[in-house]
């Protein structure tokens, strides 16, 4: 049997080498991560986005200085101004590089927990090249311990290397959805290429080839790049496992397969042609389909390009311009306390890592637990958690639930399952039928959901859909608290039942 | 001769730098170009190069007010498309009203 807890630090000492995903809390393995010099994997510990454990602790944020871009997607609407939506390429308002560095130190000295700015639109950061490298050279010199990462389509990544480099951007995010140009040319109506757009298969193509040859760059360079690709049901979806091993092969060490987003009221092609989504069921079996070629990413957010704060929250709304304007700051004082801030939350994960290996030893001599045991069923868990590593949210408060799954090799995050909240906390709960039916439908397939507190009225409907709420973890990490419960559902006989056919084994 | 950019215009910056004559800049509510300097590109490209990158339908529009770009020319969205869309964006409307409301 392997480490209960998967995706804790692994004992080869530091903190840095125990990114979540970039290790192995995807059901990858140590040795994946092996090819890449110790000094880049250093980089990944406390990047919420690239590492699963970290996105629990540490923060992020995105400036919105590059509005312009150099393709069209289907998937993406260029008027990006939208306050109200959470999806990638909406922001409230596009920054310049004097406002976005403000802005960017005044949440690092509000939020100390943040690690990582990112530049991600709500265009092509690429295609906005004075904008964006202003911003990093003015950042790397005021905010030296903020890592900068930079998200792009790829096209003018082959000219742009040489400068990313220059600003010593480790961190950089192609999103590359095909390497076939006649998948492509269901995907990006035109690219704006050597003073000319081209239309259809032809600019698919050019784009393939930037993607290509930038990702083989960066990591020539040894620049970290992870690869980002939109599942687009009927149009990608089959294609992308080779996409995840072509990329694999040269070198990205992290794939995020991410779900489309396509409603009509987003104004975007899909979403006005109806182009079907995936359920979290499709997405979860492509990304499993992925992982045994390379590092899967679950628990990334698609999150907006003027996000601000941890994953899955978004605290922009306390730093428009207007109210940084009025903020008195001591940027000093703010980098010491990060620093303070930083250390602390190393220590936490370095101990919470101590107790789930001696937790392991004690389970392994316990119940004689060993490799050639025989497998038990893999079992899905929803949990509510508002950040820090464990079960703190009220199961009715929750906008969304992580979905572990344990198994006889020890407990790994799926992904994350978007809902209404039961009920907003106040007096009166509105719709709370209809919400509580969304989040019924968004757990399927899960057989347990642990919370801080789960209320009277959802527990009946929840036990009747077949998932069991349990409130008897609260506050406690959460992979300690699934491999817990799945020891009990073994020592119950439970997970002797005919399994749920909708499981899949990791 | 010259283009001229309309209030459809999303301020994504895509043409400023593009412009070999520099006749396009900022200003509010959307940028402009300036007449006495826009050549439409003429003697340098084959195509007019913001009208090559926009990304808006019908945002850029020559000397007799005709689109460059025509409808569903860059983003495949039909009229019959747009309508469903605009008819979608009020339907949200109307909700978040009636949310307030309730």
């Amino acid at each position: 049997m392997d480490l209960p807890v998967i995706n804790s630090i692994p004992s080869s000492g530091e903190p840095a080498a125990g990114g979540g995903c970039a290790s192995n809390s995807c059901g990858s393995t140590d040795d994946q991560l092996g090819h890449l010099p110790e000094h880049i994997r250093a980089k990944v510990h406390n990047h919420p986005c690239y590492s699963e454990q970290a996105h629990h602790y540490f923060a992020r944020m995105h400036v919105a200085v590059a509005p312009a871009c150099n393709i069209q997607c289907h998937y993406c609407n260029r008027k990006y101004d939208c306050s109200n939506e959470s999806r990638p390429g909406v922001v409230s308002e596009v920054l310049t590089p004097q406002q976005a560095v403000k802005k960017v130190m005044a949440v690092a000295a509000n939020i100390p927990q943040m690690t990582v700015l990112g530049i991600a639109g709500p265009g092509d950061p690429l295609a906005n090249p004075e904008r964006t490298f202003a911003t990093f050279r003015e950042l790397s010199e005021k905010a030296p311990d903020i890592k900068l990462c930079v998200s792009t389509n790829g096209l003018a990544l082959p000219e742009s290397v040489e400068e990313l480099a220059k600003h010593n951007i480790d961190h950089v995010t192609i999103t590359i959805n095909c390497v076939d140009p006649d998948v492509g040319a269901q995907i990006y109506p035109w690219v704006f290429w050597k003073n000319e757009r081209v239309m259809g298969r032809e600019g698919a193509a050019i784009l393939i080839e930037q993607q290509q040859k930038g990702l083989e760059m960066l990591t020539a360079r040894g620049i970290l790049v992870k690869v980002n690709s939109v599942m687009i049901p009927g149009v990608n979806d089959k294609h992308l496992a080779e996409v995840s091993k072509v990329v694999k092969s040269k070198g990205a060490f992290l794939h995020n397969v991410m779900p489309l987003i396509a409603e009509p009221e987003h104004g975007t092609f899909y979403g006005l042609m109806g182009q079907p989504s995936p359920t979290a069921e499709e997405l979860q079996k492509l990304q499993d389909a992925c992982s045994g070629d390379m590092n899967m990413m679950r628990h990334c957010r698609q999150c907006r390009a003027d996000a601000v704060g941890l994953l899955g929250e978004d605290r922009g709304q306390e730093f428009t311009m207007d109210k940084i304007e009025d903020m008195e700051i001591d940027y000093p004082a703010a980098m010491v306390k990060r620093a303070e801030v930083h250390a602390e939350i190393a220590k936490e994960l370095e101990e919470k890592d101590n107790k789930a290996r001696a937790a392991k030893a004690e389970l392994v001599s316990i119940h004689g637990m060993t490799p050639s045991a025989p497998a038990t069923r893999p079992v899905l868990m929803a949990v509510s958690t508002k950040g820090g590593g464990v079960i703190n949210e009220h199961f009715g408060h929750a906008h969304e639930f992580l979905v572990y799954e344990a198994s006889g090799n020890g407990v790994r995050f799926i992904g994350h399952r978007k809902t209404t909240p039961y009920c907003e906390g106040g007096s009166s709960c509105g719709d709370g039928e209809t919400a509580l039916d969304e989040t019924l439908r968004v757990l399927k397939g899960c057989e347990v959901v642990l919370s801080a507190k789960i209320g009277f009225e959802p527990w009946a409907p929840l036990e009747a859909a077949g998932i069991q709420p349990n409130g008897e973890h609260a506050m406690e990490p959460i992979e300690e608290a699934i491999a817990a419960v799945y020891e009990e559902l073994r020592a119950a006989g439970k997970l002797d039942e005919k399994p749920n056919p909708q499981q899949k084994v990791a | 001769m010259s283009l001229e950019i309309i209030e459809s215009c999303v301020n994504c910056y895509a043409c400023e730098p593009l412009c070999p004559n520099e006749a396009i800049y900022q200003a509010a509510p959307h940028f402009l170009i300036d007449p006495d300097k826009c050549t439409e590109c003429l003697g340098d490209f084959d195509d007019a190069q913001c009208t090559s990158i926009c990304p808006i339908e019908g945002a850029i529009v020559d000397e007799l007010g005709v689109a460059l770009n025509l409808p569903g020319s860059l983003t495949g969205i039909s009229a019959e498309m747009l309508a469903k869309y605009q008819a979608a964006v009020e339907a949200a409307y109307q909700a978040a009203l009636a949310a307030k409301a309730g």
